[in-house]
């Protein structure tokens, strides 16, 4: 049996009266792909923001890596294990920093001292070349905006990458891409995955296993490969499954 | 089938600093009463397709065509005025998001009489059926109540239903959707499709559905036009798109993660310049 990566027991999570998570628990292997999937206001979000320490949880356990954290503080440690990559390329990126200065920031954070061949290497892993080093995001596409929020994830090599809906705001095409690159530094580095998408064909074709969440709880969790031979039982991963196969008439 | 709305050689550049950017590059197709799609990816020109046939190309622009004609009329000679009271009227156009499109500060029921006092001599009561009516259309469940409230009260599904019902107040005979349901969830993307696909059949009638999704145009037009860097590059019936021949549609298809299908890395979308020729 693999070790747990990340385990989540219980967690409960209240912004003043809406109850945004309600008594979520998950449990991520090591070296697995684990997928979230829901619509809007399920609270799959907000799950991997208390995991990353972006909203306080009320109650219930979070342990990561055999260590226990609780509220919104988050030690140096934590953050050299986990890593977040964020869905809106536009947004993630400061505006007045450049490509060089963004890298920059963990790296100097977290003591760093070799970071020029760091931040060399992080943009050739996600496929860019030092030509970009000293350019600023509005000067990037989507698609390579989305490559630097994933090169600076993975600057600090973390064990876990906590992924909220990182291509949504792209097109199809460049999905693809952002998608198999994310691919090869799991197999790489053996990273740890936890992905939020709406796309059930998305989580499908990235993750081991997936829980289908709704209203702040998790309806059901199973592996990919039951979605294909419809082996799961909520009246709900259907309506997704149906609406991820397209628009059909009558 | 007669022919609703003409286009031939289509161009829209924008001059900037740096020299012209040319968003359409010569784009020529005919609609009737049905449904055609425009796919593409960010930066192709599709949208700039749709604004331009709806007049909301940014002024500094230049658009040029061989022909650019409504039922008749001819849009690029058309005056200000003439072209004021075919938008909305006679071409209207759903926008992406309804949070950035429909007026923050006037209730909707407000904002759908207001495009109904725009193009007809209503009243406010008559106006105000005619809105509770379209909105029932959409199907909201409760209209007297949405009638009476803001936009930002409303769910992004619902927003997009009272944007709908706005523009089919008046009985467009050309409607454009760009990209109606890319900030819808996935679940309510196919209830606002059912709605939209039940509508312009009612009605007969003609759609542009703008959209980078070539599978969900796809399943919801009759034909389809794929563009690339500003020109159109396949044109062809839904049906036969898996038979589509062009590289770049057979891209656009296969990029796609599908449910049961084993594929990594996923196949990357090839572009090569020699088709923006």
């Amino acid at each position: 049996m693999t070790a747990t990566a990340l385990s989540v027991s219980d967690m409960v999570v209240t912004f003043d009266e809406f109850v945004a998570l309600n008594h979520v628990s998950l449990d991520v292997r090591e070296g697995e792909s684990f997928g979230i999937v829901g619509e809007s206001g399920s609270g799959k979000s907000t799950l991997l923001r208390a995991v990353a320490g972006l909203n306080v949880f009320e109650s219930g356990r979070l342990t990561v890596a055999g260590r226990s954290y609780s509220g919104a503080k988050r030690d140096r440690d934590f953050y050299r294990t986990v890593q977040m990559v964020f869905q809106d390329p536009y947004g993630s990126l400061h505006p007045r920093q450049t490509v060089d200065r963004l890298l920059l920031e963990p790296l100097a954070i977290h003591g760093f001292t070799d970071v020029d061949v760091r931040i060399a290497r992080a943009l050739d892993e996600v496929g860019l070349g030092s030509g970009f080093r000293f350019r600023y995001s509005h000067q990037l596409s989507g698609g390579q905006r989305q490559r630097i929020a994933i090169a600076r994830a993975l600057i600090l090599e973390p064990k876990i990458l906590l992924l909220d809906e990182p291509t949504s705001a792209l097109d199809a095409s460049i999905q693809a891409e952002i998608l198999n690159l994310l691919e090869q530094a799991r197999r790489e580095r053996g990273l740890t995955f936890v992905m939020v998408s709406h796309d059930l064909g998305v989580i499908s074709h990235m993750c081991d296993r997936l829980a289908v969440m709704r209203k702040g709880e998790v309806v059901e969790t199973f592996a990919a490969d039951a979605l294909e031979k419809r082996e799961f039982s909520a009246d709900y991963t259907r309506q997704l499954l149906v609406a991820s196969e397209g628009f059909r008439r009558g | 089938m007669s022919t609703l709305l003409t286009v031939d050689d289509l161009k829209v550049s924008f001059p900037t600093r740096t020299g012209e950017i040319n968003a359409v590059r010569g784009v020529s197709f005919t609609l009737g009463r049905e449904r055609l799609g425009i796919v593409g990816e960010s930066g192709s020109g599709k949208s700039q397709t749709g604004r331009a046939i709806m007049g909301l190309t940014p002024g500094h622009a230049k658009i040029t065509a061989k022909t650019l004609n409504f039922d008749g009329i001819d849009l690029l000679h058309a005056s200000p005025r003439q072209r004021r009271d075919l938008r909305g009227k006679r071409i209207a156009m759903i926008l992406q998001d309804p949070k950035y499109s429909l007026n923050p500060v006037m209730t909707i029921g407000r904002q759908i009489i207001e495009t109904l006092q725009t193009h007809e001599k209503v009243s406010w009561k008559q106006g105000r059926q005619r809105a509770l009516d379209m909105l029932e259309a959409v199907q909201i469940r409760d209209p007297e109540r949405v009638f009476d409230l803001y936009p930002h009260e409303v769910s992004g599904g619902m927003g997009q239903r009272v944007m709908i019902a706005m523009m089919l107040v008046c009985g467009p005979e050309l409607l454009i959707a760009d990209e109606p349901t890319s900030a819808l969830d996935v679940t309510v993307q196919l209830d606002v499709l059912g709605i939209l696909d039940k509508l312009v059949a009612e009605r007969g009638m003609g759609l542009i559905f703008v959209s980078h999704d070539l599978r969900l145009v796809s399943s919801f037009c009759d034909r389809v036009i794929v563009m690339y860097a500003g020109r159109i590059v396949e044109e062809l019936p839904s049906a036969d798109l898996a038979s589509a021949k062009h590289p770049y549609t057979q891209g656009l298809l296969n990029c796609l993660p599908r449910i049961g299908s084993d594929r990594h890395p996923l196949p990357v979308l090839e572009r090569k310049a020699e088709w923006a020729q």
